[in-house]
């Protein structure tokens, strides 16, 4: 049995159906995307252009002017003065293991409340899913107190505290994205037949490699998913971050770009090309995994 | 990236607080051994289990200085301390709204040894909660430094010293000379010259004031610097520890005399960062603009400007009992956190910048602020600094600025209020503002 | 992703059997489940719902976070600094809703931005949606510029948009003439218009955030049943409303429920725009404000997180009915 019996992947509608949807529709659709799609890209497209021209130019002409100069020297200047480099690498730092760590206990979670019959699951499904639902902003304060009062030993964390920590910030992006995981996971799990776990019963399979064997193999495309949106996700985080880590050289690239920011204020064109560089990496996430991201949402949303 | 930091092993062995019931500062402080405890004022106490830490080791910095030039000058400052036999230094740098949007929890989690800091009530709100350490001994040797009102400036609630100065700035009226000399415009002295002169640039197609609140922060200086010509000095530090109530007479005169002035102000300030508010006035789309020679000049020098052309004329007088007697120049220095690794280091190093000599080292990359030690020769200075030290010293008192006089959370609201007076400066307004900031001001003032 | 409701019409697809929970556990697969399920709960309980109840303790508090917190109720008329860490019964809600000017703009300002995102970036996404799904040509590059924005992090919108924004330098005031220092029209600064192109801002992410959800959803959605309908001569618009969306009601409540969320967790942009300030107020910055700066009036902004904690109850109690409504029921029962 593989993974495609259960990811029964819908065919794409097929054309016959359209054929006979009218020219003009047709028409008056294109019309609509392409002028939406102008006026998504314009905001974009133009802080592109302004990261690409020299100060001096746009200081005397305006940002709306014809190009003397393009120049990449914008984007260097913001990546060496910044430090950007390190501030990627702080991210990376906080990223990575953080969707390990939920997906992990994600799964597992997700797996004893589909699988095994505690008498609460619902009530914990609940629980969890609402927690993830929670504005930020309710919590931080006994939340701040709370880091400060957790020690850890100083090869996890260089404050000793975890406060103002990496480790801090992986357990809080942990246990604030845990909820929508659950959700998202042990509704892939549902729809996993029983028969493939009554087979493993037979070979006498225990819970632990049903589910590391049986499972967690299944749910391989759920988890691609859910890998990318938490990337994007924590990647962007910025309310956790300014508030629980004081250092400003711990801190991940997006609120980093706050300092870059106050450093560039008066030179637009440094901002709009750090900003340009900050937004690289989700973007290559997202062209490389364009097709995870509607599967994963779908995943999120297809519950029954 | 990771700093060389103290083995943070030992830190806290004492009074380690439960979460939300831990105890106040001054119930933390009577647990350490009463030998400590006891320690006369004179002599600070290490509160952090009673490490004094070592003048040798290394000391950490944190510093909100994050623009390029100054964070330059700082580094320079910080490399001199070191040269001088100070303890090696590590700067942690954040970007200074997010340093100071932080700064309590800053101070009561994992702080640097020194933070940088602003003097005046700001200072002493948060020494008065305990979380800075007395800097009594520092001042017994640099005391002389000094004259008697920077020192005051420097003290808390208490009577100890808490702070060290390294520089201040005045609060003036930009405007560019060859601007002024092409015009034919004169410098204003009274209010009816001020008034006379923006609406003769108003006619001549150029924006009287350049102006920008977007962050809030920059209009408080005009409410100020229009407090103090109006009322007075001992009414502005009244009414910012809330003795005066701000419905008063005084505070709506205030806000009328603004609302005069509104019409010849850059509009839509409310969305502007006074960054683009100097380029206006650079480029002489404005012919003047209010505020510290700490933004403005150091913009001039940032966008390379013609700062030589740059010159600045104190508020002109409204009250002739208070003339141009005074002006906000705050004063920026350093602190050492109450729960300093390494007091002893931490000191030595402020022992060093609390002199002339730190001063000029510091005043070398810093082209806009002036050094606050009595007898500084700073062979650098511009012209810009040379009259900001004339224009200071004229000052019969100054005050630092609202939002280092006040209790902050009344700045903030102040914050507020002055944006919607921007809006919206009309006599029904500013009758509903003054009610809202003295209810406001009840409730965060007393309970 | 097989549907349970989507199944009985799926071209005589056999159902999915029911489910049948495994029943008999050993001693080491009890320690597995123990293992499975404490740590993520205790982590849950420790990082989200122990603070979350916190914050309603605090809320009857006054108290400044430094030092430590009493039962001492507070004494009437003392200077603040003496009465912290004290009880303050409901006088931080008192408070709020009469003196503090800024609540009841920030209620306003939070509920405008729900009806934006319901009346305007939620059907303008799933418009988006369902033109796309019926994969007209370049679809599949439609879909990719459209959803660009919500991989950028708010912080990063907020940037971008300065740039269009921005009074004597912005694209919109050159384009349309407005840079000039007598006429510049101040988009960011100005609180009537802030709101608004704020908003604009947030409905630019958030109608590319729905659009994926009901692409999703659409891709769920049998084409047979579709085509069926077709064949029965219905039009585009009917089978759309008819057939299509009432088979998308999960897709419908996510929709919902991520609407309300985001329009209630709002924060990041207008932080970054302006700190929240003139025009921008909304309970998330006015708690985070009042807790996370410079001076904190930790009782009074818990006071403003649990009213933002009350009103996020509803929606989220709403989607977990809808949600979790048939979980209790034998799945057959449907």
């Amino acid at each position: 049995m593989t993974a495609q019996t259960i990811h029964r992947t819908t065919p794409r509608a097929s054309a016959g159906g359209r054929r006979k949807a009218p020219r003009w529709g047709q028409l008056a659709s294109q019309a609509f995307l392409i002028s939406a799609c102008v006026l998504w890209l314009l905001p974009i497209a133009f802080a592109l252009y302004v990261s690409l021209r020299p100060y001096s130019e746009t200081q005397k002409y305006g940002y709306v002017s014809m190009p003397h100069h393009l120049t990449l020297k914008n984007f260097s200047d913001a990546w060496s003065q910044s430090d950007m480099l390190h501030y990627f690498w702080n991210s990376v730092l906080i990223t990575v293991p953080s969707v390990i760590v939920v997906l992990a206990l994600a799964s597992g979670l997700a797996f004893v409340l589909t699988r095994v019959n505690v008498k609460i699951n619902v009530a914990l499904l609940i629980v969890f899913t609402a927690g993830n639902l929670l504005p930020q902003q309710v919590i931080i304060t006994p939340l701040y107190r709370l880091f400060l009062q957790i020690h850890l030993p100083t090869f996890l964390a260089g404050s000793g505290l975890l406060y103002n920590s990496i480790t801090g910030l992986i357990v809080i992006n942990v246990a604030f994205q845990l909820g929508f995981c659950t959700f998202v996971l042990s509704n892939y799990m549902k729809s996993i037949p029983d028969e493939m776990y009554e087979a493993a019963l037979v070979d006498g399979a225990g819970l632990w490699t049903r589910f590391r064997k049986l499972t967690v193999p299944l749910c391989r495309p759920a988890l691609a998913a859910l890998a990318t949106l938490l990337t994007t996700w924590i990647y962007n985080d910025f309310f956790w971050a300014i508030t629980l880590m004081s250092s400003g050289d711990k801190r991940p690239v997006t609120s980093a770009l706050a300092n870059l920011q106050g450093q560039f204020v008066s030179n637009q064109n440094l901002i709009a090309a750090a900003a340009m560089i900050a937004a690289i990496p989700t973007l290559v996430v997202y062209v490389l995994l364009q097709k995870q991201f509607i599967a994963g949402l779908a995943l999120g949303s297809s519950k029954g | 990236m990771t700093s060389p930091r103290i083995p943070q092993n030992f830190e806290r062995p004492l009074a380690r607080r439960g979460l939300l019931k831990g105890m106040g500062a001054a119930a933390a402080f009577a647990t350490v051994p009463g030998a400590l405890a006891a320690c006369s004022s004179s002599k600070s106490s290490g509160s952090s289990g009673g490490n004094a830490g070592s003048v040798t080791s290394p000391v950490t910095f944190g510093s909100n200085y994050s623009d390029a030039s100054p964070k330059a000058a700082f580094a320079a400052l910080c490399a001199a301390a070191t040269a001088a036999g100070g303890p090696k230094v590590t700067v942690n740098t954040v970007d200074h709204n997010t340093f100071q949007t932080n700064i309590t929890s800053y101070l009561q989690g994992t702080p640097d040894d020194l933070f940088t800091w602003f003097a005046g009530y700001r200072m002493q709100y948060f020494a008065a909660q305990g979380l800075a350490l007395p800097l009594d001994d520092v001042w017994a040797k640099i005391g002389g430094n000094f004259s008697a009102s920077v020192k005051t400036l420097c003290t808390g609630l208490d009577g100890h010293q808490y702070f060290v100065p390294i520089y201040n700035y005045p609060w003036v009226v930009f405007y560019n000379k060859s601007h002024f000399a092409a015009k034919g415009y004169t410098v204003p002295t009274t209010w009816d010259d001020f008034i006379a002169l923006c609406k003769k640039m108003k006619s001549d197609g150029i924006v009287p004031l350049a102006f920008a609140d977007k962050d809030g922060w920059p209009a408080l200086g005009t409410f100020d610097i229009l407090n103090m010509r109006i009322n007075g000095y001992d009414y502005h530090q009244k009414l910012m520890k809330h003795q005066v109530s701000w419905t008063d007479p005084g505070v709506t005169a205030v806000f009328d005399k603004w609302a005069e002035l509104m019409p010849y102000m850059q509009t839509g300030a409310n969305g502007r960062i006074w960054q683009d508010a100097a380029k206006a006035l650079e480029q002489k789309q404005a012919g003047m603009m209010f505020q510290g020679t700490n933004q403005v000049a150091a913009q001039y020098v940032t966008d390379n400007a013609n700062l030589d052309d740059l010159d600045f004329f104190p508020y002109p007088a409204i009250n002739p009992t208070y003339g141009q007697d005074y002006m906000d120049a705050p004063t920026d220095g350093f602190m050492i956190s109450k729960k300093a690794k390494n007091p002893a280091g931490a000191k030595a190093i402020l022992e060093y910048i609390g002199t002339a000599a730190a001063e000029s080292t510091f005043l070398k990359t810093d082209q806009w602020d002036v050094g606050v030690a009595t007898g500084l020769q700073a062979p650098s200075y511009d012209a810009i600094q040379k009259k900001s030290v004339t224009a200071i010293s004229g000052c019969k008192a100054v005050a630092q600025f609202m939002d280092r006089d006040a209790d902050p959370a009344m700045a903030t609201a102040m914050i507020s209020i002055i944006q919607k007076f921007i809006d919206d400066p009309s006599t029904g307004n500013i009758t509903s503002l003054q009610n809202s900031a003295e209810q406001q001001a009840k409730a965060i003032y007393t309970s | 992703m097989t549907d349970h409701e989507l199944d009985p019409v799926a071209a005589g697809a056999p159902r999915a059997p029911r489910r049948r929970r495994v029943g008999r556990l050993s001693g080491r697969d009890k320690a597995v489940v123990a293992v499975l399920l404490g740590l993520p709960i205790l982590i849950d309980l420790a990082f989200i719902w122990g603070p979350a109840l916190a914050t309603v303790g605090l809320s009857f508090t006054k108290w400044n976070g430094v030092g430590g917190l009493s039962t001492k109720t507070c004494q009437p008329n003392v200077p603040s600094i003496l009465n912290n860490g004290c009880l303050y019964g409901i006088q931080n809600y008192h408070q709020a809703a009469t003196i503090y000017p800024e609540f009841w703009p920030a209620v306003r300002h939070n509920l405008i931005w729900l009806a934006v995102f319901v009346f305007f970036a939620t059907p303008l996404g799933m418009l988006f949606a369902v033109l796309i799904d019926r994969g007209i040509k370049g679809s599949r590059m439609y879909q990719s510029i459209l959803f660009l924005p919500v991989m950028l992090s708010l912080a990063l919108v907020g940037i971008i948009w300065e740039f269009m924004y921005s009074q004597n330098y912005g694209l919109i005031n050159t384009v349309i003439g407005h840079n000039h220092n007598g006429n510049a029209i101040d988009w960011l600064g100005n609180p009537k218009l802030n709101l608004w192109s704020v908003l604009v801002e947030a409905s630019w992410r958030q109608a590319g955030y729905v659009m994926v959800l009901y692409l999703a959803g659409l891709k769920a959605v049998d084409p047979q049943l579709r085509e069926a309908a077709v064949m029965d001569g219905t039009n585009a618009w009917q089978t759309f409303w008819k057939v299509v969306f009432p088979v998308m009601r999960p897709i419908n409540i996510v929709v919902m429920v991520v609407t309300v969320i985001e329009s209630l967790r709002a924060f990041d942009l207008v932080y970054i725009t302006n700190k929240g300030i003139n025009g921008l107020e909304l309970l998330s910055v006015l708690v985070t404000s009042n807790i996370v700066g410079e001076t904190q009036r930790v009782g009074f902004g818990s006071a403003l997180g649990v009213v933002l904690l009350v009103i996020s109850l509803v929606p989220i109690c709403t989607f977990l009915y809808l949600t979790f409504r048939r979980e209790s029921q034998p799945k057959g029962a449907r």
